[in-house]
């Protein structure tokens, strides 16, 4: 069902359609929205759920360990210091395997202090073992929920899940969404059944602690099942198109790359700003194409190599990275250059949009530019009025 | 009702505690009093460690471990989850003193404000006692930890211990207790009655650490009664905040108890420290006065 | 033994670690001055000492650590620490 609706009440919408049973909560700009919405939900029974206000983040995710553990499908949602402050609960949630899904609206991490979007916030916690989904406006926001919890609770996956999408740009726009309805996702979602959970009929130790002898072996156990998620994506996602039009199956998508000189290679809001300025540039006769990101762990190596190989006439990659691993690169641009070692095509990051700034058409148009020129690896933009 | 199991041994032998070890017998303890019908939320530390290398597990129900802080978060979570399941199994929160004191205040708190219907347990041996023993929140004036050693310019420990009973009482906990090893019944009993009563509940459980404190393990029962009878332990039960319930003694000086553990030794060597043994009387008479622990004896003629 | 997903377990494996290793003195129960109290099987921190047909109580051996607890809290002092011989 068609409905014009602010970013951040869709996601909440489809958070209420996934029937959690336990709502963790805890305020922060620029997600507060959706913790607010749901709490209507629940005190206008339209949610059947128990409602934690927590006292921060960290607990925030700490019931929602628990709520898991014990068998119940849980949520929560949060941002930059928030998701900061659950650092470690990430790492430990992940790890005892419990089918967490959080919505992160993306927000640059202080200092300086920002309230404003970048990507820096998730992008930290890549290493800690949970999925990252990334939305490049409302639908996906919304649909990428219901495909979370699909992916995170498949019995072979069993993995928290980030479905992360621009803080203010995504979350405080109002866009036509179509919203499935609650049949829909009772069909699409079926109620979460954990193969173990705390119960006194079967009683399990969970959380253990590992001694080096197995600690290796659960590492490995770990990024396995995250790296062939991917495979439970495909079907999960092909199945989403079968029943309702919308294909999430493919961690990446092409935009115009058959004939594109120069690809770009971004993830989330800014690559509708970059179809827009595509569609402009081969209106003037310049070939470029984009390469989306939509899953960015497990990062789609092949997914990658496979389109860029596709694009035959490419010369140069410009990956676009709202956030950077301060004293290195974008990260984004430095899993492409992996996925891409040994080709000779030029790889040049451009570090935009930090903190919020605006990354308008005309700034995909000139980062082309630069990247036409070989000037790349850099911070795009700056005012240098005010270094 | 929580389901009371008297034979029921719900902490299994194999686990890695020190022999003689005060936290060990705790949670056999509160397992026995809680019964089967329970989850136990456990903090890192001795008990959860000596109790659960992978592939290894002592408990006999289910069980969850998660961080050093958030027991009570993730009770808070478990409790919600069990509403909505519609479940009737009672969450035990076990943790020490360092996770409850310190590092879990503010997922305590929270928790305690909310009013979730768990138990928390604090199995107190007086520092982070797995990782070497240092000093905690809970550790006792001059005491001597590896952070808050007794040397030529200090006395050990310079705080008195935190008051943990009376800042979850303030919080509106329905009930709130402290308990020792030494009095096993009265322990479980009184782990039994939290069970039982709705809400957030606290019973603090004196666990000396023969390891920690410097004593023999077979002394471990021994020192715990000598703490409760020379008023360094007050034992007692409160109802909506109100002192209800006091274990009363004839009390004995707390010298008596000091000089059984060689985390107080550099009290009494190389010099004996009056005014520092008398700071610590000073506080004992203090417990005495603010719960009533004293045993009005008749005077004669 | 197959890894188990997230580090858990059921309950049994403890009883591999057979914690009798660990001794140094052996607690030796005399029965005749048993008063069948329960006090050491209450006390003991592995949970070990168990009673027997007669309704009075012997330590598993596999287990015991030789805390000495039993023995130092047995009112009728019924319980002695022994040094055992390797």
């Amino acid at each position: 069902m068609m409905e014009i609706t602010e970013g951040s009440h869709a996601v909440a919408e489809a958070v209420r359609l996934c029937r959690p049973q336990v709502v963790s909560a805890y305020p922060i700009t620029p997600q507060t929205h959706i913790v607010e919405a749901l709490a209507d939900f629940v005190a206008n029974g339209e949610l059947d759920a128990e409602y934690i206000n927590v006292e921060n983040e960290f607990s925030a995710l700490s019931a929602c360990v628990g709520a898991s553990a014990a068998g119940s499908r849980t949520y929560s949602a949060t941002t930059s210091q928030g998701l900061a402050l659950m650092f470690e609960v990430c790492f430990n949630a992940a790890g005892m395997r419990l089918p967490i899904v959080m919505s992160i609206a993306n927000r640059a991490m202080g200092a300086p202090l920002s309230i404003w979007n970048d990507m820096q916030d998730s992008i930290s916690l890549r290493d800690a073992g949970w999925l990252q989904f990334y939305a490049e406006d409302n639908q996906e926001a919304t649909d990428l929920h219901f495909i979370a919890y699909r992916v995170s609770e498949d019995p072979t996956v069993l993995l928290p899940a980030f479905v992360c999408f621009d803080g203010f740009i995504l979350s405080h726009t109002y866009e036509p969404i179509d919203m499935l309805t609650q049949d829909d996702v009772d069909r699409y979602l079926p109620r979460f059944s954990p193969p173990e959970r705390l119960d006194a009929a079967d009683p399990i130790s969970f959380g253990m602690y590992a001694t080096p002898e197995y600690y290796h072996e659960f590492r490995y156990a770990h990024d396995k099942a995250l790296k062939e998620a991917q495979n439970v994506i495909a079907k999960a996602g092909k199945e989403f198109a079968t029943l309702f039009g919308r294909d999430y199956g493919a961690m990446v998508e092409g935009y115009k790359l058959d004939d594109a000189e120069t690809v770009i290679v971004a993830m989330g809001s800014v690559c509708g700003t970059i179809k827009d300025a595509i569609d402009e540039m081969q209106t003037d006769g310049k070939k470029v194409g984009l390469l989306k990101i939509r899953v960015f762990r497990p990062f789609p190596s092949e997914d990658v190599a496979k389109f860029i190989k596709g694009a035959q006439r490419v010369q140069r990659i410009a990956v676009l990275d709202k956030n950077i691993s301060l004293g290195a690169k974008g990260a984004t641009a430095l899993e492409v250059k992996d996925a891409l070692y040994g080709s000779a095509v030029p790889i040049w990051n451009y570090i935009i949009g930090l903190g919020g700034r605006d990354v308008r058409k005309k700034d995909i148009k000139e980062i082309v530019s630069l990247a036409e020129q070989g000037h790349g690896d850099q911070f795009y933009g700056l005012r240098k009025e005010v270094l | 009702m929580a389901e009371k199991c008297k034979s029921c041994e719900l902490f299994d032998s194999g686990h890695r505690a020190c022999g003689g070890c005060g936290a060990a017998l705790a949670a056999r303890l509160v397992t026995k009093a809680a019964g089967t019908e329970t989850i136990v939320v456990s903090s890192t530390g001795c008990m959860e460690v000596f109790s659960t290398p992978y592939p290894e597990t002592a408990w006999k129900v289910p069980w969850i471990h998660s961080l050093f802080e958030n027991a009570s978060a993730v009770a808070s979570g478990i409790e919600a989850a069990l509403k909505k399941q519609g479940r009737r199994e009672k969450i035990v929160i076990m943790a020490g003193d360092g996770a409850t004191f310190d590092i879990g205040m503010i997922c305590i708190s929270g928790a305690f404000e909310r009013g979730h219907d768990f138990t928390y347990i604090c199995y107190d041996n007086e520092a982070y006692m797995n990782t070497g023993i240092q000093r905690s929140g809970a550790t006792p004036y001059d005491a001597s930890t590896t952070t808050s050693p007794a040397g030529s310019h200090s006395f050990g420990n310079k705080r008195p211990k935190k008051d943990m009973p009376a800042i979850l009482a303030a919080h509106g906990a329905p009930y709130v207790a402290t308990a020792s090893i030494a009095y096993p019944a009265d322990l479980m009993q009184k782990v039994e009655k939290a069970i039982n009563t709705p809400g957030p509940c606290y019973v603090q459980v004196h666990a000396p650490c023969c390891t920690g404190w410097g004593f023999e393990g077979e002394q471990t029962i021994a020192i715990a009664k000598l703490a409760i009878e020379t008023g360094m332990w007050p034992n007692f039960e409160m109802v909506d905040g109100k002192v209800t319930k006091v274990k009363k003694v004839v009390r004995k000086p707390v010298t008596e108890y000091l000089k059984t553990q060689k985390r107080f030794r550099h009290l009494f060597k190389p010099k004996l420290q009056d005014a520092e043994i008398a700071a610590i009387q000073a506080m004992a008479d203090r417990n005495a006065e603010k719960y009533g622990i004293d045993i009005k004896l008749k005077k004669e003629g | 033994m197959a890894l188990a997903v997230g580090c858990r377990a059921r309950p049994g494996k403890s009883r591999d670690n057979k914690t009798g290793s660990w001794r140094v003195f052996k607690p030796e129960f005399e029965h005749e001055k048993c008063s069948k109290c329960g006090m050491c099987q209450t006390l003991c921190p592995e949970g070990c000492i168990h009673e027997d047909a007669e309704g009075t109580f012997i330590p598993d051996y596999v287990f015991c650590k030789g805390c000495g607890i039993c023995a130092e809290e047995c009112p009728k002092e019924a319980i002695a620490m022994k040094q055992e011989e390797k």
